[in-house]
């Protein structure tokens, strides 16, 4: 395990929506055996797994930070203590973390404390956000709760269970969900449904499947420039014009320390002067990743295009900024 | 890398550079972001300049703040002037 980052995949829905039930499933995949798992708390569906762990929610707020770059200390003491065990033999080496979250929990701080700890960002990185909604109360949970807006708005994956249970295709929550999230693929995860591992395995950090993922990223918004609900709307932002790496940097880092809390998710391509590749840009609230590279242009065709999901932020304020701040600060402008 | 957590003795930011690479942006590239913050930091009447591989912020009356990377600009920029830098507030983008 030396030498290569653990992949940590975060689970997460609302209460009762069948997250440790999914887990189970996956768990018993062939390629995911070597995955170890923490949860918050130990539901009604048992998990026999064998490198499980609970972990209490003890969430620490950084002295200049906000509420959603609180850093879950628990967690990280839980993942080094992990690694630390595999490190000494005490447990078997393991390639991938699960985190069970609990059902009214905000996912943001558990990206922020992988990607704020320089010790954790040495041993793990973070893969798919997969959030699982009820078939039978999802659209219910959505319209009522927070929570249940946001964990829906920052995934990579959806999974609708217990639509089995409903006797007919989720047809207006499937609806409700692109609308919250067009970048994330929604799959169907009943008991009668197959579920595939490739929920966890496939994402921007496996070289096969990188480009495909953006290239849906994109796809899926490609129907409308803006899609909302209520108070989450997201929309596109997109130029031909090559982009100044440094403008448009200290213009997203500006933005996001006014307005972090109110962006859910930016995930994007851009196109950058003099690199002839594209760039991927993606982040949860104020965490960015670092720039990931893809080989071709989606499509065959050069330029920028940055999904933001966001809540309470009007489109066109944040499209007349992009356009005065980073397009009117290139080098030849 | 977050902004507001970057603060723990992380001394990288996302934007560093646009390959991903953990390395510090050549000497050309990084006199060009100087100049881009510069302009967009002037409206609020703050400078900024380099200083050992670090950066100097200061308000007109000369208080400064020495900051590890751009990453952490923006929320140095509020202390210093005691007010928000919001890129989404018309009168700042009339004064770029």
């Amino acid at each position: 395990m030396y030498g290569q980052k653990i992949t940590v995949n975060l689970l997460t829905g609302f209460l009762g929506s069948g997250k440790t039930t999914l887990l189970k499933r996956l768990l018993s995949e062939p390629d995911l055996a070597g995955t170890a798992v923490l949860v918050n708390e130990f539901g009604d569906v048992g998990l026999d797994h064998l490198l499980l762990e609970e972990v209490d929610e003890d969430v620490v707020l950084l002295q200049s930070g906000c509420v959603c770059c609180t850093i879950r200390g628990d967690l990280k003491e839980a993942m080094l203590r992990l690694h630390g065990r595999a490190h000494n033999g005490e447990i078997p080496n393991f390639s991938r973390l699960a985190i069970e979250t609990t059902g009214l929990a905000d996912p943001a701080p558990i990206v922020a404390t992988l990607a704020a700890d320089p010790v954790l960002r040495n041993h793990y990185r973070l893969g798919n956000i997969v959030t699982v909604i009820d078939a039978i109360e999802g659209t219910s949970n959505i319209e009522r709760f927070a929570e249940s807006r946001k964990q829906a708005a920052v995934a990579d994956r959806l999974v609708i269970t217990k639509s089995d249970l409903t006797g007919a295709h989720p047809t207006s929550l499937n609806t409700q969900l692109q609308a919250l999230n067009p970048t994330a693929s929604i799959v169907l995860g009943g008991t009668g449904e197959p579920v595939s591992q490739t929920l966890f395995t496939d994402d921007l950090h496996d070289d096969k499947a990188k480009q495909a993922e953006v290239e849906r990223w994109l796809a899926r918004d490609d129907d409308d420039h803006q899609h909302h609900t209520d108070d989450i709307k997201s929309f596109s932002i997109e130029t031909d014009t090559p982009l100044d790496w440094a403008a448009f940097g200290l213009w997203l880092s500006m933005l996001l320390n006014h307005h972090g809390q109110r962006i859910l998710r930016v995930k994007g391509i851009l196109h950058i002067e003099g690199i002839d590749r594209p760039v991927v840009v993606h982040g949860v609230q104020h965490t960015i990743h670092k720039p990931l590279h893809l080989d071709r242009w989606p499509g065959g065709k050069l330029g920028s295009r940055l999904v933001v999901i966001a809540e309470g932020l009007s489109p066109a304020d944040v499209q007349v900024s992009f356009q005065k701040i980073v397009i009117g600060k290139r080098r030849d402008a | 890398m977050c902004g507001l957590c970057g603060v723990f003795g992380v001394q990288e930011h996302w934007s560093d550079n646009a390959d991903g690479k953990r390395r510090q942006p050549a000497h050309a590239e990084r006199m060009h972001r100087l100049g881009t913050a510069q302009r967009m930091l002037k409206p609020f009447g703050l400078s900024l300049r380099e200083w050992a591989g670090r950066y100097v912020i200061a308000n007109r009356t000369g208080k400064s703040e020495v900051i590890e990377h751009l990453g952490l600009l923006w929320q140095a920029a509020e202390r210093l002037t005691g007010a928000s830098c919001d890129p989404l507030d018309p009168a700042y983008l009339e004064q770029l």
